[in-house]
């Protein structure tokens, strides 16, 4: 397939109360480009938390492989840099420290000096100028989150993974950090594997969107391509004619499909190719059964609620 | 000015003034004598004592305590041969012997303590005997110390470093046990071999569990030292004590009470401020 990121058939199982196995999620399989931003959205408990843990390898699946850019990743790795839902910084260290600290891991050689400016690179990056010697109890929530981005970015990683970064930030501040983590992300091509609750969060910022159903035995449903132009706005992106037909998609899967999916799961259903959607695009390979029986993609762009 | 007189610290000095003045007059007035009790042949008087011809307490007055005190503090360092040294030098005998068995206790504690912290085989491995020597009194110890190290001083050193080393090992172990896996994750992510680690995430993140250990220990440790001294004699603050008592000089025992309480509170205090300093707010 020649992709960056390669998942390839993992599951996680856990013993089961009255013996056997519980699989959180089974049979998991997905390829993600060079430069591409995925998001995936799942209820609670459909084991996403997990499927990053593995990819970051602070996790090991029961069964299956990760492979990253042609190598089958053993452990964790500088490479695939962390961004943790609560933002894990260490609360000794100023922002600074916090900083600095990633980057002496990533280059053990660097004198003092360049690791400073390496820091301070990024702590301008993030807009956090002038708050290098605070610590992180001095810092607010988006603040913190903003450390932890840069923290990340630091070790320049060919792959980011976030867990759920802005969902413990209030909605003005998850705004701006979302700009600032698209903006940064689009201007570097980064790779990025990111966990959200949020669907405009994920319309705005993934390429690609992965529907998880609802766990035990979690799978990834479909692939959702997000058809809005790259150069998209927080501003002007819900009034791109896409932008409905693509969130009530994600919203209809979320809130009645996401349970129901393994009860009447498609025969044709493979784990290697789930189906992929484009919702808001009528294009004509679209598979003509799903036209047919009024699927989402027909759904016109007008609000429901 | 209000504001001076309303603020906390200053009312709460002003009311410790007066409870220790309290404590003083109630102690003056309970030692001070009635006056003649009984008219009695002078002779006589002088074989019965100040205490029945006019009514004076055995136990000594504040002043009395106060000047000896006085004395203590302007002569500490005299040497008059082993039963009559300066009150500084019997400071600085037990000082010395809790200072080293509490600084071997550290540099055991703490290292032990971090790799059962780490592991949680041993941990379980280690906790039946911790469990059981734990509760010993130090005490208990002594006989043996002195049958197998055969020093009376090396024995007191000894039994100071067996009190002091289980509050230290017990919060070791337990703030290493219980240092954030989300740092430990931060540590894992960024690739950091295992002694940067303990030395970067896991010291930092376990420092004030573990300072918090070597404060009970130091507190343990000064109980300890006046008891051991009491028992093996010879030199210190608790033989000092135990000396007097047979001298039945109330006076000197009441001062060494006192400076006992002070150095202990100093060297509380001490450790107290060591740990906020390596504290961190979350």
């Amino acid at each position: 397939m020649g992709k960056f990121i390669s998942i390839e058939g993992i599951a996680k199982r856990y013993p089961a109360p009255g013996g056997g196995q519980t699989a959180v999620f089974e049979d998991l399989w997905l390829g993600i480009g060079q430069g591409e931003f995925v998001c995936v959205i799942g209820h609670s408990g459909c084991g996403k938390t997990t499927v990053l843990n593995i990819l970051a390898g602070l996790d090991e699946p029961s069964a299956g492989t990760v492979i990253v850019d042609g190598r089958q990743i053993s452990g964790p790795s500088l490479d695939r840099a962390v961004i943790f839902q609560g933002h894990a910084l260490l609360p000794w260290r100023s922002v600074m420290g916090n900083i600095a600290y990633a980057v002496t891991s990533r280059w053990r050689a660097w004198p003092r000096a360049k690791v400073a400016a390496q820091a301070q690179r990024f702590i301008d990056l993030v807009n956090l100028t002038g708050s290098e010697h605070k610590k992180p109890a001095e810092l607010s929530g988006g603040m913190k989150q903003r450390v932890g981005i840069a923290r990340a970015l630091a070790i320049e990683p060919k792959i980011l993974l976030m867990d759920e970064p802005f969902s413990a930030l209030d909605a003005l501040t998850r705004g701006t950090l979302q700009d600032e983590v698209r903006g940064i992300c689009t201007a570097t091509d980064q790779t990025v594997f990111m966990i959200t609750h949020d669907v405009d969060e994920a319309i705005y910022l993934a390429d690609r969107i992965l529907l998880m159903s609802n766990g035990p035995g979690a799978r990834i449903a479909e692939c959702v391509v997000n058809a809005l132009p790259r150069d998209r706005t927080r501003a002007d992106m819900h009034r791109h004619p896409a932008y409905y037909p693509l969130r009530n998609h994600i919203m209809d899967f979320l809130i009645s499909r996401s349970k129901s999916f393994a009860a009447d799961m498609a025969a044709d259903y493979d784990p290697r190719h789930p189906p992929v959607v484009k919702p808001g695009i009528p294009e004509p390979q679209l598979a003509p059964a799903l036209v047919a029986e009024g699927g989402p993609a027909r759904r016109s762009g007008a609000p429901s609620f | 000015m209000n504001a001076v007189i309303k603020s906390l610290p200053v009312r709460s000095a002003a009311l410790s003034a007066i409870i220790f003045a309290a404590f003083i007059a109630v102690w003056w007035l309970a030692t001070a004598g009635t006056g003649a009790v009984a008219t009695m042949d002078p002779e006589y008087a002088k074989l019965m004592g100040a205490q029945v011809t006019t009514g004076t307490s055995a136990f000594p007055t504040p002043g009395a305590v106060g000047a000896k005190l006085w004395e203590h503090l302007t002569n500490p360092f005299y040497d008059k041969g082993p039963n009559d040294k300066g009150i500084g030098i019997q400071l600085a005998f037990s000082l010395g012997r809790v200072l080293l068995g509490y600084v071997i206790a550290v540099a055991i504690a703490i290292p032990v303590g971090f790799v059962i912290g780490m592991s949680p085989l041993l941990s379980r491995a280690f906790d039946p005997f911790i469990q059981v020597l734990k509760p010993v009194s130090p005490l208990a110890w002594m006989p043996l110390a002195l049958y197998t190290i055969k020093d009376s001083n090396l024995s007191s050193i000894f039994v100071i470093f067996i009190c002091s080393v289980w509050p230290m090992l017990i919060n070791t172990a337990f703030g290493v046990a219980s240092v954030r896996k989300e740092w430990l994750n931060v540590a894992r992510t960024l690739e950091v071999p295992p002694l940067r680690r303990a030395f970067t995430i896991i010291l930092p993140a376990a420092a004030p569990t573990i300072v918090t250990g070597m404060r009970i220990s130091i507190g343990i440790a000064w109980l300890v030292i006046v008891a051991a001294e009491m028992l093996v004699g010879g030199t210190g603050i608790g033989y000092f004590v135990w000396n007097e008592w047979n001298n039945l000089s109330i006076t000197n025992v009441m001062i060494a009470i006192l400076l006992i309480g002070l150095v202990g509170m100093a060297l509380d205090q001490m450790l107290a401020r060591f740990g906020r300093a390596v504290s961190f707010p979350e």
